[in-house]
């Protein structure tokens, strides 16, 4: 258990994806300027991370492995993401039309993050796989990836809250747009580090 | 090396990726969704700048709106005429004529016009600025403020701020009513594109108050009122205001404006 809490907060905080690994900076950049946007945004990345990295952790440690195919990783978990997240649209669309209105585009904007991507073979990096820990190794990689995504958001939604404020404020010319925007975000990179030590 | 791994990998390969693709066509059979195929063609027609100058949330939902009977064949204004009849023919139902619209600022005040009576240092937004005792900074507290609250709304990059007040591009405005909404002065109108006189004032005050705050002001004199042989112009709380129905576009309002605020458009 106390492991698992490590792996959550480690993900979450410590190794923050955006500001500490420099993942997924597009949506960071691109859906960060309302918060609801953004907290929507957040939630499919949570969505979608937790169970590709779960079907991701199975098909490494019971096909790949097997087959001595690690070296095939990364197309492999390209295709099962982008197959999954098709699926799981078309579940929402049938079963739950408000969470599929609710998540909209960004859904399938996903599928070719490579957040997502960047996840699930850090799992297989850190060796959350079967042959390391057993059974606990899927628990493992969907914390690991339940807490990246966590991250995600976090640090999505406190950007979407800053550049709210920003669009009021008397900027000079030049740092207009994009400059305060990567400003910004290099400051909140700084502020993230002080976490550093947590762990 | 070994010709068999390199067999194996791409049967590895090919046979997960045959399941699933198989799983998505189940899948895809399993959950399918009916949606109304006219509602994608409507799409298909609709700009896609998800602007929301109709008052849905995007094309999306505009094509679903107007699918369904909802709303109008022509309710995008951006689309305009062209993109109504094409909506029209696919929906089966006549397409009423829709007259183009552009917005129009009523207001005539530049910099050199209008005078000041304070000086603003806060936020720059109009939306900011009314809320500060006195509304504006200028002597006139119906026109234009000029920080460009709609210049920053426009989707489409047709408004500007000139010489302090803002100007539409009628060739790049689309009439969504963006800046309509966000104007704090109530200021921007829609008007027909092909409207030759406008009212460029928006001020209530009377005759000598205008003219103490603006060289460009209307100071309600009726002179306009009595030149319309038509009867298209009144002036109602000490501002002329042009029915564009009534008006024929001959002009007489202009020539007598002695303040010359009825702006004549060449389009």
């Amino acid at each position: 258990m106390k492991e698992m809490m490590l792996i959550l907060v480690g993900a979450a905080l410590v190794n923050n994806v955006v500001l500490s690994q420099f993942f997924g900076l597009c949506p960071f950049l691109g859906v960060s300027k309302q918060v609801k946007t953004a907290a929507s945004m957040g939630g499919a990345v949570i969505f979608v991370i937790t169970i590709s990295s779960a079907a991701a952790s199975l098909i490494y440690d019971f096909v790949l492995v097997r087959f001595k195919l690690e070296y095939l990783q990364t197309i492999v978990f390209i295709l099962v993401i982008a197959a999954l997240v098709q699926l799981v649209e078309m579940f929402l669309k049938k079963t739950s039309p408000g969470l599929y209105q609710a998540l909209g585009v960004y859904l399938p904007l996903i599928t070719t993050n490579c957040a997502v991507l960047g996840v699930v073979l850090q799992n297989v990096q850190k060796e959350y796989t079967y042959a390391e820990m057993g059974w606990k190794a899927l628990l493992a990689s969907v914390v690991n990836g339940f807490g990246t995504a966590a991250g995600f958001t976090i640090a999505i939604v406190i950007m979407a809250g800053i550049r709210e404020r920003i669009a009021y404020n008397d900027i000079p010319r030049p740092f207009q747009g994009a400059p305060i925007v990567l400003l910004t975000a290099c400051l909140m990179a700084i502020a993230f580090f002080g976490f550093s030590g947590l762990i | 090396m070994n010709i068999m791994g390199v067999v194996s990998a791409a049967f590895v390969i090919g046979i997960i990726g045959l399941l699933v693709g198989f799983l998505l066509v189940g899948a895809a059979a399993r959950f399918h969704v009916e949606t109304d195929e006219r509602e994608e063609q409507v799409r298909s027609l609709l700009p896609g700048n998800n602007c929301g100058g109709c008052g849905y949330a995007g094309c999306d939902a505009l094509a679903a709106a107007i699918a369904s009977g909802e709303a109008d064949t022509s309710a995008c204004p951006v689309g305009g005429n062209r993109v109504g009849k094409a909506i029209a023919k696919i929906m089966g139902v006549d397409a009423g004529s829709s007259v183009r619209k552009t917005a129009f600022v009523k207001c005539a005040g530049t910099c050199d016009k209008t005078r000041k009576k304070s000086n603003y240092y806060g936020v720059k937004d109009c939306r900011m600025a009314v809320v500060v005792p006195g509304r504006t900074s200028k002597k006139c507290t119906y026109g234009c403020l000029g920080y460009g609250t709609c210049v920053k709304v426009c989707p489409f990059d047709a408004i500007h701020l000139v010489d302090g007040i803002a100007k539409v591009d009628p060739k790049a405005c689309k009439a969504c009513g963006k800046c309509v909404e966000a104007c704090p002065n109530s200021l921007i109108e829609l008007v027909p594109y092909r409207s030759m006189y406008r009212v460029q004032c928006n001020s209530n005050d009377n005759g000598k108050a205008v003219r103490a705050a603006c060289d460009a002001g209307c100071i309600g004199c009726r002179a306009c009122e009595r030149a319309c042989e038509y009867g298209a112009v009144t002036v109602e709380n000490n501002l002329a205001r042009i029915d564009s129905e009534k008006c024929v576009g001959c002009g007489a309002c202009a020539e007598k404006c002695p303040t010359k605020v009825i702006r004549v458009e060449r389009n």
